[in-house]
């Protein structure tokens, strides 16, 4: 069995198709100079700690000894022969494979404007690296893009007392994940620090130290940081031939147009039979997580369905965030206050089924409640949503219903 | 032996099936009760990052981490879900006129 891709969740399916059995080789390959290591800490501690930045090693890389896993660091897979089997490295030499799974995640895109190659980029720890110098030397960070990698670097420039003007396309921030209430309170946290946000721009050149917006416009920084969304990272699998559209296309087994060849994580656009019958693509480090377990249970011969419900969180400031199912599904809303500072919404189809819930505020007032929800959601449940408003009753009570 | 037993809450303060925190000489623990009655005790934080367990939800004698979902077994603290795999250290518990002590090191 060969994996491509050594992130979350190459590294998970690798323990997965250990524990479900697969006695023979697995190799993960992966052209990082690291084994997997936790992305998320790149935009938020690793930069803001006072100690130096180290990779946080994913738990599941801990155990490839033991396991019998082999890691190939350092090493790009150039190509995939589907009707010979094998893969071919980018250093020479091929190795076959029985099945294989693509989890070569995503990588941050580009703007398609003059001196884009100006601006960084955050996907790497090498990429958080080169930010934390430039960051933390408290200067004038301009960031394109009000999305999350965006706003949570916004956060810890702050931090690090710096001074931030961010630009966004649209008009509003997290428009394609987060419930605009909440996406207008995280908003207001950052203008209320001191962020300066330009709504409804267009650039037309990006230098070394500035933008220049499409209306003349100049504004000069110390650095330009560009977090306007990933790309998944195709390359191999459109070469060999498989489907894609926005994402490597699986079924709900996460198998692709080839019956050997699996994928996940970032770089899959999967079938999740409970929401859609149209493939859908996440970036979140849950979903990775999982769906590289699935793919490496199914690899080892499992068959199982996908029944993921996705989960995401994320924090800036003090505030956290955490979003549960597809709250863009819902057509009714009904909110549940928890404190003055912490509020959740749940999300309810046309039939009043729980499809997805939104929580922004203190971790402590509302972790326990969208975990609830997110196994309301799992369950296809129809609370009642006089229940669900009802911030007196323990949530949990409606599991049991 | 007997002072290392320290008097962390009342029966009645942990809900069944839940966990709340207590601190004592600068140290964070969770107490659990669970369905049936019985209490336990473990560190306060997740071993992923130092979150306190005490915002987490549980299940039965799952503590899941209210950060990114780590599970816990609390009667035995061993790591049950990554991301967190290191296990939790867990401290005796005694029930003495309807008050849980715990044995703190
Ligand atoms: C800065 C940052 C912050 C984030 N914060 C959060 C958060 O707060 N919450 C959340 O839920 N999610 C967060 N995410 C998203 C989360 O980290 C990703 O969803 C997750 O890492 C995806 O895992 P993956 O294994 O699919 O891809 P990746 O982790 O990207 O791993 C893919 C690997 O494949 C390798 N690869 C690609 N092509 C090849 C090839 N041809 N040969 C060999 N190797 C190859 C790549 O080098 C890479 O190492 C964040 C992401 C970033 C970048
Ligand atoms: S902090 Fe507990 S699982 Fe990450």
């Amino acid at each position: 069995m060969i994996i491509i891709g050594s992130g979350e969740a190459g590294g998970c399916a690798a323990v997965a198709l250990r524990e479900a059995g697969w006695a023979g080789p697995i190799t993960l390959f992966g052209e990082e100079r690291h084994g997997p290591y936790e992305r998320p800490p790149l935009s938020k501690e690793l930069l803001t700690d006072t100690e130096p930045p180290r990779t946080r090693t994913s738990a599941e890389a801990k155990r490839f000894a033991e396991l019998g896993v082999i890691l190939r660091p350092n090493t790009r897979v150039a190509e995939i022969s589907p009707e010979r089997k094998l893969i071919r490295l980018q250093s020479g030499g091929s190795v076959p494979y029985e099945n294989l799974l693509l989890a070569t995640g995503a990588r941050a895109r580009l703007l398609k404007v003059p001196g884009s190659e100006y601006a960084l980029t955050l996907r790497s720890f090498e990429d958080a690296w080169a930010l934390r110098h430039l960051l933390g030397a408290g200067g004038h960070a301009i960031i394109v893009g009000g999305g999350f990698i965006g706003l949570e670097l916004a956060a810890s420039a702050v931090k690090l007392g710096g001074r931030v003007t961010l630009l966004e396309s649209r008009e509003r921030l997290l428009a394609r994940a987060v419930p605009s209430a909440l996406a207008e309170r995280i908003r207001l946290e950052h203008a209320r620090r001191g962020v300066l946000f330009h709504f409804g721009t267009a650039l037309s050149r990006i230098e070394r130290r500035a933008v220049i917006l499409d209306n003349g416009e100049r504004i000069s920084g110390d650095v330009v940081v560009c977090g306007v969304g990933a790309e998944p990272e195709t390359a191999l699998a459109r070469k060999a031939g498989l489907r894609i559209d926005n994402g490597i296309v699986t079924d709900d087994r996460l198998r692709t147009s080839d019956p050997s060849i699996y994928a996940c994580g970032d770089c899959a656009a999967s079938i999740h039979p409970q929401f859609s019958d149209k493939p859908m693509r996440f970036e979140s480090w849950q979903v990775a997580r999982e769906q590289g377990a699935l793919a490496g249970r199914n690899m080892a011969g499992a068959d199982e369905r996908q029944s993921i419900v996705p989960w995401f969180w994320s924090e800036q400031y003090d505030l956290h965030l955490q979003i549960a199912g597809l709250p863009d599904l819902g057509e009714t809303m009904v909110e549940r206050i928890l404190t003055d500072e912490t509020q959740l919404q749940f999300h309810l189809d046309h039939g009043g089924r729980l499809v997805g819930a939104a929580a922004l505020g203190k971790l402590s007032d509302l972790a326990r409640d969208m975990r609830v929800a997110q196994m309301l959601i799992a369950r296809n449940a129809t609370p009642d949503p006089a229940a669900l408003a009802a911030t007196g009753r323990r949530l949990k009570t409606l599991l049991a219903a | 032996m007997e002072e290392r037993w320290i008097d962390a809450c009342a029966l009645d303060d942990i809900e069944e099936e839940d966990v709340i925190g207590f601190e004592h000489g600068g140290q964070a623990y969770a107490l659990y009760r669970t369905l049936d009655d019985r209490y336990f005790c473990t560190d306060g934080l997740c071993t992923h990052e130092k979150v306190h367990l005490c915002d987490g939800l549980v299940m039965d004698t799952i503590i899941e981490c209210p950060k990114h979902n780590g599970r816990f077994d609390f009667t035995s603290g061993k790591a049950k879900g990554a991301p967190a795999c290191i296990d939790l250290k867990t401290y005796e518990t005694e029930i003495r006129d309807g008050r849980v002590f715990i044995k703190a090191d």
